[in-house]
């Protein structure tokens, strides 16, 4: 790639593990209920030059906390901070080795644990405990090589349960779960690549087998920029096929900025100021829903100037959207919005109520804007404020900041990009020597590349190439082996059944996540006893999606097999309704009679095994 | 395990020293990172490095790797703020002795160390100053395992002199391993110490947010500015949550738990106060209030004093010797106060012999009484003194004082039993 490249992005991505926790010997998976709840508050601390960060001890002082809530059996005293942590659990870090290897990184001969100071109350402890592992790997991606910048071995955090009255609850489930941080260098290029990336390293780490699978339990953050741009995280997002849609939206984001910035700098538009003003009694008769809840509730209407800022913050047909960047940062203070002149008269403020906020803010030129904000006046003032901050923003061209993903691929804003972490030395937890033999070992029986596992399921089982590829990249890979393994050349039918079945079933909206292995495994077993027809297999997955024992699937349905004979007398009579037909057609009669026959029949007996005996039937009616 | 020879050799040659930003060229392979303080329990031929991003990792030194001196580094003043003592409020003196609640970790290197000043103590929990005039004094800076009877001796002098010079009360930031120890020493040294002397710890270090060194520390504050009661006390948390505290009588306190927040429990008798979240305090029996006299200390201690739990197949032969080369024996019986038959013959010797043979129940939950089995009837004939529902390790430091403040072993046996700290009563409630 030559001259500097049109995006620039890198991914993260935590993977869950599947073994116990990092640092105790807790199960790690989630509860439905918690039980009591600990109080606890969390002290900044003084830093390298003494001082302790004034605004969060006041934070500390007004008694603010955090209550935790136990669970049974996968939470313990080192989950609550009452007692050391033991461990690293061996299999974890033996998952990361091998994960690294895999990645062709370079492990640290010793590895250490560090706390990364966290006082959001998500960590008992005030601090996450984190491990480099690994550095300078690299995954290939449709034939690029994409650079790894490191492997990281951290614990998970609490799960917020609630958030009351300025004091959030935690379950204590979560925390401590393993997890795999991996972090490419910033060489993608292309939104697809950033999805094709993550894919790459979500099957390397499902090929180390001991990662956790479904929802939430793999979590990834892009970091995002462009020319002239600014480093962009979108962190937390979990649907890998919203990748692409988040990359090419925030690039779209952010040349939009550029073009705002371009269009203020060009104006000569300098920094707004914070000049609050009220202006309750402009909309007194106001019917607007917004402002009248509002004024029912105590609230003001507050208002701000904002010169030189008009149709930047909605204009050109919708593609200049500053405002709604403002609006995002002034509802981190708790308003439901705010509304800005590039947008009115709408929302039940007509014209007048505009010209009358012109006037009292003495706004004439005609690039000059205002923002106003209904509520509590507490509110309002420091949601105008924060309005105006990103307006100001917007002059030097795009602030670094974290957003959160949303389910329509766009991202909105959620905080500033957080300074480099304060971390510093787990004491608790010894330092592990990575001996020459552990690393022998460890390269001498790595797990099978995603592409080795293809192409052995083409050989062994003879599923096409893409078939196999679908296999691995959809996960079936292992199930589907396991399947073939046990119910001898029922390969074909056990592919389509992952492969094109079960997203019928999605598509049909069907929850095939509700169907578990164990029941995927004994539907076969059904199948391989002839207890019910292939062609029903649909039908039987959808039952037991809905909760239905397997076993019990086919009766319900009223599939149970027949036996010949039974098959032949309903043929039989189905030829005797039709024995004109068939004397006049004679074996070809087969064909069309393949459908009323089919029809009686189907999930009862196969469909090959159908036209066999309708074939006999035929023959011995036409002698 | 410290570096090996070669390594030793390479960094003095490139005179690296912790902190200085390093480079490490291995084969092919380059490190840089700043040169952290090696790991007790790192490889001799691994340095420890952090890397930009904040992570140590360890990497191994060959003997042809390369390393060179980048960057040195930069030396932080830290500010400190001078305070000026404010009329109206009490005056509180910071004892330090050190343990986890008094000491910080150097976030540069990691290393863990304790306070060096007193300013250094009391800047760890600035909001100590909304409460009071604090003076700060480092008295020593050692873990409480390493804490011995001259320790408490010096202690109990320097509480008794900031006393007289004015404090309204001493608070005693100490290791949690053995502040039980301490307290009941400072107990019988002080006596009837005219204001509140409260000793104070922590479970979790200082460097981290949910530490509760500073959450113990505002209690223990609270409970003295209230100005309620004189004597010797142990503040700590009485539940896992940081929303109450205990404060416990000194001769009555004992560490139950290695690790938990609330690990201190007083024994036979309730807290003698409860702080919460708020900042109130509930006192939960009668407390001598403090008056406007002076504290003396009695600080000689008797050191021939031995502790000894019995156990099944506890052998005269091992313990005979240790038992009749002291002065005095505490045992820690089983159950209302017994030991089994071949020791009784050891402890009825020693008694012959003037050895004063004090016992108490392992059970520490609940008094002794000897009276009850033919084994007590036994040991009571030969001379034992049962010191009731007085808890073993306490009744070890009160004969160590007894020994060395009494003209005989009589008038010491007279000491034992006779309640001179609150450290034992007649009475056991239900609840």
């Amino acid at each position: 790639m030559k001259g500097s490249p049109e995006l620039v992005c890198g991914i993260e991505i935590h993977q869950q593990l599947s073994t116990r926790k990092l640092f105790c010997s807790c199960e790690s998976h989630l509860c439905d209920e918690g039980n009591g709840a600990y109080f606890r508050k969390l002290r900044p601390t003084t830093g390298e030059t003494g001082e302790i960060d004034r605004a969060a001890l006041a934070q500390y002082n007004k008694g603010i906390g955090f209550r935790y809530q136990m669970a049974e059996g996968v939470s313990c005293l080192v989950d609550l901070d009452e007692e050391p942590p033991n461990g690293p659990d061996p299999e974890a870090l033996e998952t990361a080795l091998v994960f690294s290897e895999m990645l062709h990184a370079r492990i640290a001969d010793e590895i250490h644990f560090m706390r990364k100071v966290v006082v959001d109350g998500s960590n008992t402890g005030g601090y996450q405990r984190t491990a480099l592992v690994s550095t300078g790997g690299w995954v290939e991606v449709n034939g690029r090589k994409i650079s790894i910048l490191s492997v990281c071995l951290e614990e998970d955090a609490a799960r917020k349960i609630e958030e009351k009255d300025g004091e959030i609850t935690y379950r204590l489930d979560r925390l401590g779960i393993p997890l795999i941080e991996v972090a490419t260098g910033p060489d993608i290029r292309t939104p697809e690549e950033a999805m094709e990336t993550a894919l790459r390293i979500g099957t390397l780490l499902r090929a180390t087998r001991r990662v956790k699978r479904g929802i939430g339990t793999i979590r990834e953050d892009l970091n995002i920029s462009i020319p002239g741009g600014a480093r962009v995280e979108i962190k937390g997002a979990q649907e890998l096929r919203l990748l692409p849609d988040y990359v090419s939206n925030e690039v779209t984001r952010q040349k939009m900025l550029l073009a705002v910035k371009e269009i203020l700098n060009e104006r000569g538009t300098v920094p707004a100021d914070t000049d609050i003003e009220d202006v309750t009694d402009i909309f007194a008769d106001s019917e607007s829903k917004v402002i009248t809840g509002a004024l029912s509730s105590k609230g003001k209407v507050l208002a701000v100037r904002l010169p030189g800022f008009a149709g930047v913050m909605n204009g050109d047909g919708g593609k200049l959207r500053l405002g709604a960047e403002m609006a995002q940062r002034a509802r981190t203070r708790g308003v439901k919005g705010i509304f800005h002149s590039d947008e009115l008269p709408a929302y039940g403020i007509e014209q007048r109520y505009v010209d009358s906020l012109r006037e009292r803010l003495g706004l004439d030129g005609s690039d000059d804007a205002f923002a106003i904000c209904a509520a509590p006046e507490k509110k309002a003032r420091s949601a105008l404020a924060a309005a105006v901050e990103r307006a100001n923003e917007a002059l030097g061209g795009i602030p670094e900041e974290t957003r959160d993903p949303l389910p329509d691929g766009t991202s909105k804003y959620s905080r500033p990009l957080p300074g480099a972490a304060r971390m510093y030395p787990e004491t608790d937890v010894p330092p592990k020597e990575i001996t020459d033999e552990k690393l022998k070992q460890i390269r001498a029986s790595l797990p099978e590349l995603p592409e080795e596992t293809e192409a052995r399921l083409i050989t062994d089982h003879g599923v096409n190439r893409q078939q196999a590829r679908q296999l691995v990249r959809q996960d079936f890979a292992e199930l589907f082996e396991r399947a073939c393994n046990t119910y001898v050349d029922m390969s074909a039918v056990i592919a389509t059944t992952f492969l094109n079945t079960y997203s019928e079933l999605e598509k049909a909206g069907v929850d095939t996540s509700s169907i578990s292995e164990a029941d995927v495994m004994a539907v076969f077993s059904l199948l391989s006893e002839s207890k019910f027809a292939k062609e029903a297999l649909p039908d039987v997955l959808k039952e037991v999606a809905s909760g239905t024992p397997p076993e019990k699937a086919p009766g319900k349905l009223g599939l149970e097999s027949m036996n010949d004979r039974e098959a032949e007398r309903i043929i039989d009579s189905i030829l005797k309704e039709r024995e004109e037909f068939v004397r006049s057609k004679g074996k070809a009669a087969a064909g069309p009679l393949m459908g009323p026959v089919m029809e009686s029949l189907r999930g009862k007996v196969d469909g090959k095994k159908a036209s066999q005996l309708l074939s006999e039937a035929i023959a011995r009616m036409i002698g | 395990m410290v570096y090996s020879e070669m390594l030793l050799k390479k960094l003095k040659e490139a005179d690296a020293k912790e902190g200085d930003r390093i480079s490490v060229r291995r084969g092919d392979e380059e490190y840089v990172g700043r040169l952290m303080p090696h790991h007790d329990f790192s490889a001799p031929d691994v340095l420890i490095l952090k890397m930009k991003s904040g992570y140590n990792i360890g990497i191994r030194v060959l003997g042809d790797s390369e390393i060179e001196v980048i960057e040195r580094p930069s030396i932080v003043a830290v500010k400190r703020e001078e305070t000026k003592a404010r009329e109206g409020f009490p005056n509180f003196t910071l004892v330090s002795t050190g343990g986890t609640i008094a000491s910080f970790v150097d976030y540069r290197t990691g290393a863990v160390r304790p306070a060096m000043s007193a300013s250094e103590l009391v800047d760890a929990v600035p909001e100590l100053r909304d409460i009071a005039n604090i003076k700060a004094r480092v008295l020593f800076s050692i873990f409480s395992e390493n804490m011995n009877v001259s320790h408490w001796q010096e202690l109990a002098d320097v509480v008794a002199e900031e006393i007289n010079s004015g404090a309204d009360a001493v608070i005693i930031p100490h290791g949690t391993d053995t502040m039980g120890y301490t307290a009941a020493a400072l107990s019988f040294m002080l006596g009837d110490v005219p204001r509140p002397v409260v000793l104070v710890g922590a479970q979790r270090s200082s460097d981290r947010p949910s530490s509760d060194a500073s959450s113990n520390m505002m209690a223990c504050a609270r409970f003295c500015a209230e100005g309620k009661a004189a004597g010797v006390f142990v503040v700590m948390h009485e539940a896992l949550g940081d929303d109450l505290f205990s404060v416990h009588i000194g001769s009555r306190v004992r560490k139950m738990h290695t690790s938990r927040r609330d690990s201190f429990k007083s024994v036979n008798v309730p807290p003698a106060a409860t702080v919460r979240k708020d900042g109130s305090v509930e006192y939960r029996g009668e407390l001598r209030p403090p008056s406007k006299g002076k504290a003396a200390a009695r600080t000689a201690m008797d050191e021939r004093t031995v502790l000894l739990q019995y156990y099944p197949g506890m052998d005269p032969k091992v313990f005979g010797p240790v038992i009749m080369g002291s002065r005095g024996v505490v045992i820690a019986g089983t159950g209302l106060g017994h030991v089994g038959e071949p020791m009784c013959g050891v402890l009825k010797e020693a008694c012959e012999k003037g050895i004063v043979v004090v016992m108490t129940s392992q059970c520490l939950g609940g008094t002794t009484n000897m009276n009850v089995y033919d084994t007590g009837r036994d040991l009571i004939s030969a001379g034992v003194i049962s010191v009731g529902d007085m808890l073993p390790e306490v009744a070890y430091v009160k004969l160590m004082w007894a020994l060395a403040n009494s003209k005989s072993a009589d008038d010491a046996k007279r000491m034992m039993v006779e309640p001179m700290a609150n450290e034992t009563g007649s009475r056991r409630c239900v609840l």
